[in-house]
């Protein structure tokens, strides 16, 4: 047993010990406590991943002397290990390039604060991520639930208030139907740990009789998994909590918290009910046809936003859609990639989320687009990344949504069905057509100037500004992973096929 | 069509404002209202605090909601009924349904050292959910700190400081004869009793939670029965957040600890105890104290920010909103 094996458990108690402490700490302070935290966290994780990948195994954890039926239990394999150095990096990313528009938007007294909410939510991540337990998973999604609302909240305008109540209510909504699923779960299996649940769903599943009683049990927890990560009928909330909130909190709500709930699902899915008896309900298909229409839907909302950050918000529900239709192709190939989706579009959605601000503050601060006319030569260095995002969102070949698009078409083609490889081609063609309608209208907004006044505008930025050392930092960071995903994919779809191999 | 799709490129319109609304009883005239209406939402957007101002706010929907809220309730519990009818009988398809409490009521004295089974169950069997737990306690105090600690930002104008003040004399009750008197005779037994459910929750119903809870309205009644001052003298910011960060850090790291030697399969040097003795259980007591800790400090801040929108006196009026209240509330 190596001492590697004991990171997981670090990542968590480190995040878990940050939050009070962080309340301690002046706001300066805190900032930079939490930046060094997150870096040490991405070399935990980090060395965890070259672990897996060295040895090719996974490892159960147990927490405490109680062996697996009886006590808690965390597990690390690669696929683990590669979302939590996902989200450590984006984490540290949105905490650099937006404390700037943190101290802007709240009150001095309070920046601790929210990085002491910010730690607790790094370490319900983690937890989520790691855990190997279902109730672990609802404990740590509750601490998700709460601290997500404060990070939003914390900008006390009415339209943060507004949607914070909404996303209190509907997310408090969410984690009742999933602790109602675990409740059905444990009564039909007699277990919380995820290995236990599934070999004995594995013998009850053999009597048919038992089969209405799981679905109801996955089903709950997947609508309330839904709700809170924004599929097609509920992805209403998503452009008032993402489009107003402070951007880091933007940044971490649509690019990490969502992806947290998905993933938890999804290991729900693949290791506690199994994939076998997950076919033998209609859930899965249910899943495929909401995730179609979620991304229709998503990009004509975005089409009909007024105001940039509405825009990217609806975005997010698309390209939520895709990697709820990714699961519910059903094949490992489709797993794949709707867990590269994952990884593309919060990569992606964060550059978004951290760069339109810095657009809109040099447009006399306002999102809406007759505003941001020109802004990109105001603000060159945020202009070329906002680019950059846009082109991925879109599909163009070099950045990550390409490939994750492409990664989609070829897992249907190889799955089999004629229809279900009809429909995702055509979703795939109709969405990107709308993306890029949606997505081009922006670039030319921000890029044509017709009166040439944007250049000798007063309030206009050098690219090369060292007082925002933290944002080019956090771009340059986000735009290199973006284009590495893009180019070689394949390392990460690799890394990605080896984590589902030792996933079971 | 042409100016929409103007508007559309300009992003002119912003559909939540345009479909908000609110009503007032009174309100006169429709056209009036409708005015009346936008200007009501627009200072909700801008300050928060002014919710008072807008009775009401509505979306043209909002009949349909009701509803339609109403139908989905009814629908789930018929759906969630009739699964239960659906169950298999427990135990009859799966003999290893009850594998896991059977342990726990079986062999759980012996394995924790607790009476309690309850406790050996959330402190030492699953002790990792019961960690996150205890945050998510911390986590909502955070939150309400967040949306009620006053601020240069939310108090604005000086004008709802005046308030704050001016509830702090009216409800004030710390003169009152019945509840002082009241509040000594009752104070050290609620205090006494809460620390016995706090001590004893290894070998009865009991522990952190429900000692802290008790012990937090100890706190609470103390606030006030002698006023905020009193309370202040040992229950501030500073203390709150001191005795918080303290019992936290200690819960993560002895667990963490505990954690630590049982994955690596080394020794647990910590005692059991006789069961039923005080000292027993293991962590659970140290444990337990630390929650308890948590607990009441949570519910004691929740009421003092509620109260007065600070733990104890650390917002200091007085400094703070007197040349502001000149400036703004004074006035009207």
């Amino acid at each position: 047993m190596s001492f590697i094996w004991n990171f997981p458990l670090f990542t968590v108690l480190l995040s878990l010990f940050s939050g009070p402490l962080c309340m301690m700490l002046s706001a300066k302070a805190a900032r930079n406590y939490t930046i060094a935290y997150e870096s040490v966290l991405i070399g935990m994780t980090g060395s965890v991943l070259a672990y897996t990948l060295k040895t090719g195994t996974s490892f159960t954890y147990t927490m405490g002397e109680f062996p697996a039926p009886w006590g808690n239990e965390i597990r690390a394999g690669s696929l683990e290990a590669l979302i939590a150095l996902l989200f450590s990096v984006v984490l540290l990313c949105s905490v650099t390039a937006g404390y700037h528009f943190i101290r802007k938007d709240m009150d001095e007294s309070k920046i601790n604060l929210y990085f002491t909410l910010l730690n607790l939510l790094t370490a319900a991540l983690m937890a989520i991520v790691w855990t190997n337990d279902v109730f672990t998973g609802y404990v740590f999604l509750e601490i998700l639930t709460l601290t997500s609302c404060g990070i939003l909240i914390v900008r006390e305008i009415g339209r943060t208030t507004l949607a914070a109540v909404r996303y209190m209510i509907l997310n408090l909504m969410g984690s009742g139907l999933f602790l109602m699923g675990i409740v059905l779960l444990y009564d039909v299996s007699g277990h919380l740990l995820m290995v236990p649940i599934r070999q004995s769903l594995r013998e009850i599943s053999s009597d048919p009789a038992a089969i209405p009683a799981i679905t109801m049990a996955v089903g709950i927890m997947t609508i309330g998994i839904a709700i809170k990560s924004g599929l097609f009928p509920f992805y209403f909330w998503m452009p008032d909590t993402y489009g107003w909130a402070t951007p880091t909190s933007g940044a971490v709500l649509s690019a990490l918290v969502s992806k947290g709930y998905i993933f938890l699902l999804f290991k729900i899915y693949y290791r506690a009910v199994g994939i076998d008896v997950m076919q033998k309900t209609p859930i899965l298909k249910i899943l495929f046809v909401l995730g179609i229409c979620g991304i229709i839907a998503g990009s004509f909302n975005a089409i009909r936003a007024s105001n940039i950050n509405r825009m990217i918000a609806f975005s997010s529900a698309a390209q939520i859609g895709y990697i709820y239709m990714g699961i519910g192709i059903g094949t490992t190939a489709g797993f794949a990639a709707a867990l590269f989706q994952i990884l593309a579009h919060a990569l992606t959605k964060s550059l978004l989320f951290l760069t339109a601000p810095y657009l809109a503050e040099v447009s006399s601060d306002s999102l809406k687009f007759h505003a941001l006319q020109g802004s990109a030569h105001r603000d060159p260095a945020a202009g070329m990344m906002f680019t950059t995002g846009a082109l991925s969102m879109i599909g163009i070949p070099v950045f990550a949504g390409f490939a994750s698009k492409l990664m989609f078409g070829q897992a249907v083609v190889l799955g089999g069905v004629h229809w279900r490889i009809l429909a995702v081609l055509a979703t795939l063609g109709i969405s990107s057509v709308l993306n890029a309608f949606y997505f081009i209208r922006t670039l030319i907004r921000i890029y044509y100037d017709p009166d040439e006044q944007a250049k000798s505008s007063a309030n206009s930025r050098s690219a090369f500004d060292l007082s925002r050392a933290g944002f080019g930092f956090a771009g340059f960071v986000l735009v290199v992973l973006n284009v590495f995903l893009g180019l070689f994919s394949w390392v990460v779809s690799d890394v990605i096929y080896r984590g589902l191999g030792m996933f079971l | 069509m042409k100016e929409t799709f103007r508007s559309w490129i300009n992003g002119e319109t912003d559909p939540i404002e345009e479909l908000l609304d609110s009503w007032e009883e009174s309100d006169p005239d429709r056209e009036e209202r409708k005015s009346l209406s936008k200007e009501r939402i627009r200072t909700f957007m801008e300050q928060p605090g002014e919710l008072s101002a807008v009775r009401q706010i509505r979306n043209r929907y909002t009949r349909i909601y009701y509803i339609v809220a109403v139908l989905s309730c009814i629908f789930l519990s018929v759906v969630l009924l009739y699964t239960v009818s659906l169950m298999p009988g427990l135990g009859k398809v799966n003999p290893r349904a009850t594998e896991v409490s059977d342990r726990y009521i079986e062999k759980g004295v012996e394995e924790t050292g607790a009476v309690n089974a309850v406790a050996g169950m959330i402190l030492d069997y699953r002790a990792f959910d019961t960690l996150g737990e205890s945050h998510v306690l911390f986590t909502a105090l955070i939150c309400v700190m967040i949306l009620l600690r006053i601020d240069r930002k939310n108090q604005r104008t000086g004008y709802e400081d005046y308030y704050t003040i001016r509830n702090d004399i009216y409800y004030d009750l710390s003169g009152d004869p019945i509840l002082r008197t009241m509040g000594r005779a009752l104070l050290p037994c609620i205090l006494i009793y809460g620390i016995y459910i706090l001590l004893n929750g290894q070998n009865s119903p009991g522990g952190g939670f429900s000692g802290g809870a008790v012990i937090g309205a100890g706190l609470i009644l103390f606030s006030a029965a002698f006023g905020m001052k009193a309370a202040d003298r040992f229950l501030n910011m500073k203390t709150c957040s001191v005795i918080t960060f303290v019992s936290l850090a200690f819960y993560s790291f002895a667990k963490g600890y505990v954690f630590f030697i049982g994955a690596n399969g080394l020794e647990n040097p910590i005692p059991k105890g006789t069961p039923g003795a005080i000292f027993s259980g293991g962590m659970i007591l140290p444990l337990d104290i630390a929650v308890g800790c948590v607990v009441s400090i949570t519910m004691f801040g929740f009421y003092s920010l509620f109260r007065r929108g600070s733990i104890g006196m650390d917002v200091n009026y007085d400094s703070f909103s007197k040349k502001e209240r000149k400036a703004g509330g004074e006035e009207t």
